[in-house]
């Protein structure tokens, strides 16, 4: 079998290939430089609260309209905003840090879904819902998660130069103007947007991975976040390809082949990137991870 | 399953008490045959047959799945208090010899599919087409060579397990044995006009449409009956996520057979199955009803119901 056979051939040939592709490329542009971010500010576990976040909005609108693209995402949104902003309200307002009332905020959005998956009786057609199906995609999907990732890939340029500075001392722009606030949050509506949108790819929890895994993984590779972010996309669309090739010649489930790729590159990274990385550490290159030196 | 006794039925057994208590020829009048069948497809053809003159409990209910079934407590109860046990046989009810013996069942055991002729399960039926061991076993894996217990599948042993019922009834309860085969034959009738009807609505469509791709195997019997091919899915067939290589297996074998239509269910999503059927210009073929009623209310309560259902959603999907 050749290499064009192997790696190009399944993309070729197959419809459904070519979609679940475009997807997860997107879901990779859009959602990996957003989580360059989040590990920059040190919310790495937000994605993964705000998965779980969303749970009751897309609950209600699967509960109100069924399998319905735009009730659902409506939903997630709404709940999810509602969750990140209070929280943000919350830490801006009194001693309590952002992370604490974060998951305060999920845990109760969480209990909430839950109770209302249960209202239904039996909550199979959700849980697909929450695990998606990369090799489904229709018009719909794939626009909805195209047209998310090039919204963030605009805001995120347009606001980079804040979000940077807003992400390394969060009170140098309160200290000069308001804006910081404005900033943070519209950062966290590109998370959420991101998150809900991605569930219709790779599910609520694959595309927490998508968008973490590249960024850790980025992190070893590169200093500067302007670096990191176009890295991290890369090597989001390089698992996608790999988990998607893996799952069509060796019958694994797709999103999770996708995310087991993105991690095998986070472990490579860790052993060998030039940024921190376990063999260059021990070769005597600054270790700016070990303790105590 | 467990059931409340309804204040109907409180009466009933407290009739039933009192004519026990009276002599012997008045409780036979009294009391209506207690009947049991193993699966409900069997159940509805026993009430239809036994009519008033027949009480009938099914062990496996609507939806409920007769291939691996685990009997409860409750079961026991019902089949020491039965006259009159009816069973598919050609080992479709594998768990029921051990329930007959543990509930002390005295009464007469009829094989409703005695008489029917027997088909195997064809080469491929349990695995793809091309050859490939994908690793995955199919929900109710039946090897090549086994007797296919799903003879109802056809409405002409539906007629044959109607008949054979009647004489199990006639024979259990003589008494009312010029009602049951009265009924029977009412019933079958009934039966092969439907059966005439079906054969002339596949008959109009054309031999190179009539074959489907499918996760059932339980429609060996029909496709003999109406000359429909079931193509057996290659690759998906559990309810967990299928791989690339699955859906790429089975868009290639429906492109490469030119199938009208698919009908696979277990599948992770909606969503799939209308890729798949984009990508090949198939359609998607709705819920076929295989191996149990469905719950009252839904399309496919009764026998005549249930067979009416599948021959109409078939057809539809090969149409042109």
């Amino acid at each position: 079998m050749s290499l064009y056979e192997w790696a190009v051939s399944p993309f070729a040939d197959y419809g459904f290939m070519r979609r679940a592709l475009a997807g997860t490329c997107a879901l990779a542009l859009g959602g990996a430089p957003l989580g360059v971010f989040l590990v920059l500010r040190r919310m790495s576990l937000m994605g993964d609260a705000m998965s779980h976040a969303i749970l009751p909005g897309v609950a209600a609108g699967f509960l109100a309209a069924g399998l319905s693209l735009g009730a659902m995402m409506l939903g997630g949104v709404v709940t999810g905003l509602a969750v990140a902003l209070l929280a943000a309200l919350v830490a801006r307002m009194t001693p309590l840090r952002e992370d604490a009332s974060f998951a305060a905020f999920y845990l109760i959005s969480l209990g909430l879904g839950v109770l209302l998956v249960s209202l239904r009786g039996s909550n199979m057609d959700l849980l697909h819902v929450l695990f998606g199906t990369v090799l489904g995609l229709d018009d719909a999907a794939l626009l909805l998660v195209t047209g998310t990732a090039s919204l963030t890939l605009l805001v995120l340029a347009a606001l980079y130069r804040l979000l940077a500075a807003e992400c390394l001392d969060p009170g140098f722009l309160r200290a000069c103007g308001g804006r910081g606030a404005w900033v943070h949050m519209g950062f966290l509506v590109l998370v959420v947007v991101n998150l809900v949108a991605g569930f219709q790819v790779l599910g609520t929890l694959m595309v927490v991975g998508m968008m973490m895994l590249p960024a850790a993984a980025a992190r070893f590779w590169a200093v500067s976040a302007a670096r990191q972010a176009p890295l991290a996309a890369a090597i989001g669309v390089a698992a996608s390809v790999a988990g998607l090739l893996a799952s069509y010649h060796y019958n694994v489930p797709a999103s999770p082949a996708i995310i087991l790729a993105a991690g095998a590159c986070y472990v490579c990274s860790i052993a060998a990137g030039p940024q921190g990385g376990l063999l260059r550490a021990r070769r005597g290159a600054p270790a700016r991870f070990r303790r105590g030196e | 399953m467990f059931k409340t006794i309804s204040p109907r039925r409180r009466a009933l057994l407290l009739l039933t008490a009192l004519a026990l208590a009276a002599p012997a020829g008045a409780a036979q009048a009294a009391r209506p045959l207690q009947a049991v069948a193993s699966f409900s497809i069997l159940g509805d053809m026993v009430r239809e047959v036994g009519g008033p003159d027949v009480q009938v409990s099914v062990l496996v209910g609507p939806d409920g799945d007769a291939h691996e079934y685990e009997p409860t407590p409750g079961d026991v109860k019902t089949l020491a208090a039965a006259q009159a046990l009816f069973v598919n046989g050609l080992a479709f009810e594998a768990w029921l010899p051990g329930l007959v013996k543990s509930s002390g069942f005295k009464g007469r055991t009829v094989v409703a599919s005695q008489g029917v002729a027997p088909r195997r399960f064809e080469a491929g039926e349990d695995h793809g087409h091309d050859g490939h061991d994908h690793g995955h076993d199919h929900d109710q894996a039946h090897s090549h060579g086994d007797l296919d217990p799903h003879a109802w599948q056809n409405l002409a042993n539906g007629v044959i397990y109607v008949r054979n019922i009647a004489e199990g009834l006639a024979a259990a309860d003589p008494a009312h044995a010029e009602a049951y085969r009265r009924r029977a034959e009412a019933y079958a009738a009934r039966l092969q006009a439907l059966d005439a009807s079906l054969r002339k609505t596949f008959a109009a469509i054309p031999a190179e449409r009539r074959k489907v791709v499918t996760s059932h195997d339980a429609f060996g019997y029909f496709g003999e009956a109406y000359g429909v091919s079931f193509l057996p899915v290659a690759g998906i067939s559990t309810d967990a996520e299928p791989s690339a290589g699955d859906v790429a297996r089975l868009i290639e074998q429906v492109r490469r057979e030119h199938v009208p239509a698919v009908f696979v269910e277990n599948i992770s999503s909606p969503r799939l199955v209308q890729q798949i059927a984009r990508e090949t210009g198939a359609k998607v073929g709705g819920t076929l009803y295989s191996d149990a009623l469905s719950k009252p209310g839904r399309p496919a309560a009764t026998y005549l119901e249930m067979f009416e259902w599948n021959a109409s959603q078939l057809a539809a999907a090969m149409q042109p």
